[in-house]
């Protein structure tokens, strides 16, 4: 199979004004992913799939990832002339990401057995542009999974046929799987020694006791 | 939470508005003993036919991926026990070949043999239980099922000397196992293994030729090819449809690719297919138990890099997948460096193998919903997860 | 009847008993269950039905898809919240006397999936429990024992007097709450006629 560079480019070529970018992934595993844009999605994926050298078949997993907004520190090394003499020093750069929803898509080939192909589109933010166009009309492999991400994420696919909550109840209001969601204190936390489990635990009695 | 848009849901009816009264819709569980757990089905009949079939889900939701993500990377291993629950040490392989590509670790060469051992037997147990409930779904209410779960006991015998638990084995760490075979554990699993074939004979001169089971199964719930490529239908489903396409063959993830067996196909993709590619499934995986036993070296059982406490993995991301028994089990891990993943989500095979259910009811009778249900090979517990 | 004397009328060739032992030595080996299963420990609950652990010794073998005919229910695996009113809708539609056994940590508590945002934290909170199996999943031998600590149960029940079961007193409740699905969580949260949130004492 082609490179991940090689395929942005025959993406570029088949899909006008497609804005794509790659994802590097320093981890071992080096499964780079490709990021989107939102409007292009649909078109994109049409043509992984019926490229005939592609042929990007079978989307074997699709799921959302929820990033808030948040504070990224990097440490890099700066050259510093200092008292006339060129010394490097350490400088903390800190950048804000945006906050942001994404969904993930891996793609396989059954016909030609290569794979897998990342793909990430992202929403504008986590409020109220939470839209991305649903992949469903191309792989019905996403149907479910889209609905689950809806469900527990809260991402609305446009186009997508049949779009209710899938694990939880109709009448639920919250997004679970969100960093931000905060379940029921309907329990009693054990004693640890863990800071924040005590304080949930400290919190939960004192409710009690009012009780 | 409120300033959150909130999404509006469709409207789902499955009665027209402005029915005329002859059809019923039937909500066939989340108890109802044939369903195989707390699975529903929301059902419009018209008489005796399927006209519409919608799956509910969630019954069994129980946060799997949630509590992942709190939890640190070896927490989360007792955990995937509990998805299938019939097949702990598949899972457990699954998740730990995730791990693994996402921290670049080694497997020593007798763990991946233990690992192929216990996979194959696990594959054993299930697909024998899975015939026998399909066959209970038919109404040969509980002798097929005994004689399989008789099987599967042996099985469990051989998993409790092993790992300490029936169900729960809880038995592979990154790089490697955790505990070594026991003494005569190997000639054991021989044993079960040269005898296992008597059974699967005894199985299929009930079964594969009796009259009822081929008419009830034959031409029922026909699943077209290019349909179940495009729903991303795995494992024994698919291949019922005839795709050859079986992991072990096309990652050849572990050792895999050391070993001769053929991957069996089917032509129809109607139930009886599926029955018939897991009775020869059962077949290939004694093949492959019968080299791996013999030829198993001695060695180290984990990677001696592995950090089992205070274990970081690098940022980044990583998909592992491999053949489990009901289909591709994937798991996709995002790291931030911290202890516990970042992002941590199971690719359940159940579950989207439940996709086309509905296409394969349609102009279906209302009894043979229940034994494609059963023929596609759920659980719950990987389903809603 | 006093115990001495029935031992004392035994050895004379006598044998006596009373109707509420006969009455329980009726009920207590004919205990059908529901055929009802939640999660794992449901295979384990069919694994003892099969032949190796043979469930049917203990009378138990009936095992009912109808709640109506049902005498036990075997809570067996996680209750979610999603599935909780129905399981004490099913519990509801049972005829008295009925019994519930808890089988396995998630249904006794929530076990390993206690933190989970739509687990129940018990059954208990919402239907009273007979029997509670720890483990998990329990073994089958485990969940034989439960059956055996039940049968006594049913045997040492009185049939008059204040201890007598729930079924023989005219005003004590046969149905407990349905939950209802609200926006963040079951509505209520528990049943305070069942269940109070233990006083934690440190």
């Amino acid at each position: 199979m082609e490179t991940l560079e090689q395929i942005k480019a025959q993406i570029e070529a088949a899909v006008p004004g497609a804005r794509l970018e790659i994802i590097p992934n320093d981890s071992p595993s080096a499964q780079r992913s490709l990021l989107v844009a939102a409007e292009n999605g649909l078109a994109v994926a049409k043509f992984l799939r019926d490229d005939p050298e592609l042929h990007l078949d079978y989307c074997s997993n699709a799921t959302g990832v929820d990033w808030p907004e948040a504070e990224l520190t990097e440490k890099i090394k700066v050259k510093k002339v200092v008292d006339g003499v060129e010394k490097e020093a350490e400088e903390v750069k800190k950048t804000v990401r945006p906050a942001y929803l994404e969904a993930v898509y891996h793609l396989y080939s059954m016909a030609k057995k290569h794979g897998p192909i990342i793909l990430r589109l992202r929403t504008e933010n986590r409020v109220e542009k939470n839209h991305l166009p649903s992949l469903t009309p191309v792989w019905r492999s996403c149907e479910f999974q889209e609905r689950e991400i809806f469900d527990l994420y809260g991402i609305v696919f446009d186009g997508h046929p049949d779009l209710r909550r899938i694990l939880m109840w109709d009448g639920f209001k919250d997004f679970p799987m969100r960093r931000d969601y905060v379940a029921p204190d309907d329990y009693e936390y054990e004693p640890t020694p863990h800071d924040d489990v005590l304080e949930k635990a400290k919190q939960h009695r004192a409710q009690e006791v009012k009780s | 939470m409120s300033a959150i848009a909130e999404p509006t849901p469709k409207n789902f009816e499955l009665l027209p508005k402005d029915g005329d009264g002859e059809l019923l819709e039937v909500a066939m569980g989340p108890h109802h003993p044939s369903t195989h757990g707390v699975f529903r089905m929301d059902v419009v009949l018209d008489g005796e036919r399927v006209v519409k079939l919608k799956p509910v889900f969630g019954y069994l939701h129980r946060n799997h991926e949630k509590i992942a993500e709190g939890t640190s990377y070896l927490g989360s291993m007792p955990y995937t026990d509990r998805l299938d629950y019939f097949c702990s040490l598949t899972n457990n392989w699954a998740y730990a070949l995730a791990v693994e590509k996402l921290a670049g670790l080694q497997v020593p060469e007798r763990a991946e043999y233990i690992r192929v051992i216990t996979a194959e037997l696990t594959r054993l147990q299930n697909h024998a239980c899975l015939i026998g409930f399909l066959v209970q779904d038919m109404g040969a209410s509980g002798t097929p099922l005994m004689y399989a779960f008789r099987e599967r006991e042996k099985i469990l015998d051989l998993f409790e000397s092993l790992t300490g638990a029936r169900m729960m084995c809880n038995y592979m760490r990154f790089g490697g196992c955790r505990c070594d075979l026991p003494d005569g554990w190997l000639a054991q699993a021989q044993k079960v293994v040269d005898e296992f074939p008597k059974f699967i004979d005894e199985f299929e001169n009930f079964l594969s030729s009796n009259e009822i089971l081929m008419a009830r199964t034959q031409g029922v719930g026909v699943l077209p090819r290019e349909l179940a490529i495009n729903a991303g239908i795995t494992g024994p489903m698919l291949r019922a449809a005839g795709i050859n396409y079986d992991l072990r063959k096309v990652d050849n993830y572990g050792i895999y690719g050391r070993f001769q067996f053929r991957v069996p196909l089917g032509d129809h993709g109607d139930v009886f297919d599926r029955y018939m590619i897991r009775v020869l499934e059962m077949r290939e995986s004694v093949k492959i138990l019968q080299q791996a036993l013999p030829k198993i070296p001695t060695g180290p059982i984990i990677d001696p890099k592995t950090k089992l406490r205070g274990f970081r993995p690098k940022a980044g991301e990583a998909y592992g997948r491999i053949e489990a028994p009901k289909g591709e089990l994937g798991f996709y891990l995002i790291s931030d460096g911290g202890p516990n993943p970042y992002r941590y989500r199971v690719r359940p095979p159940s579950l989207i193998n439940l996709t086309v259910l509905e296409d394969m009811c349609l102009g279906q009778m209302i009894a043979d919903v229940v034994i494609i249900l059963g023929s596609v090979d759920i659980v719950l517990g990987e389903v809603d997860r | 009847m006093d115990e001495g004397l029935k031992n004392e009328l035994q050895k004379q060739g006598v044998f006596t008993t009373t109707l509420e032992d006969i009455y329980n030595w009726g009920r207590k080996n004919s205990v059908w269950p529901l055929q009802f299963g939640l999660a794992c420990c449901a295979i384990e609950m069919i694994a003892t039905s099969m032949a190796r652990y043979d469930l049917a010794r203990f009378g138990a073998e009936v095992f009912r898809p109808s709640p109506r005919q049902a005498d036990l229910m075997i809570v067996a695996g996680t209750v979610t919240k999603k599935m909780a009113p129905q399981v004490v809708r099913l519990y509801n539609q049972m005829p008295e006397p009925k019994y519930v056994i808890a089988m396995g940590a998630c249904a006794i508590s929530g076990g390993p999936f206690k933190q989970g945002y739509n687990v129940l934290k018990g059954i208990d909170r919402y239907i009273p429990v007979d029997v509670h199996i720890p483990g998990c999943p329990p073994r089958p031998e485990a969940l034989l024992h439960a059956f055996m600590t039940l049968q006594q149960k049913i045997a040492d029940q009185q049939l008059t007097g204040v201890n007598r079961p729930r079924h023989l007193q005219v005003d004590a409740p046969s149905e407990f709450t349905v939950p209802k699905f609200g926006e963040h969580d079951l509505e209520p949260s528990s049943n305070p006629a069942v269940w109070q949130a233990p006083a934690l004492v440190r």
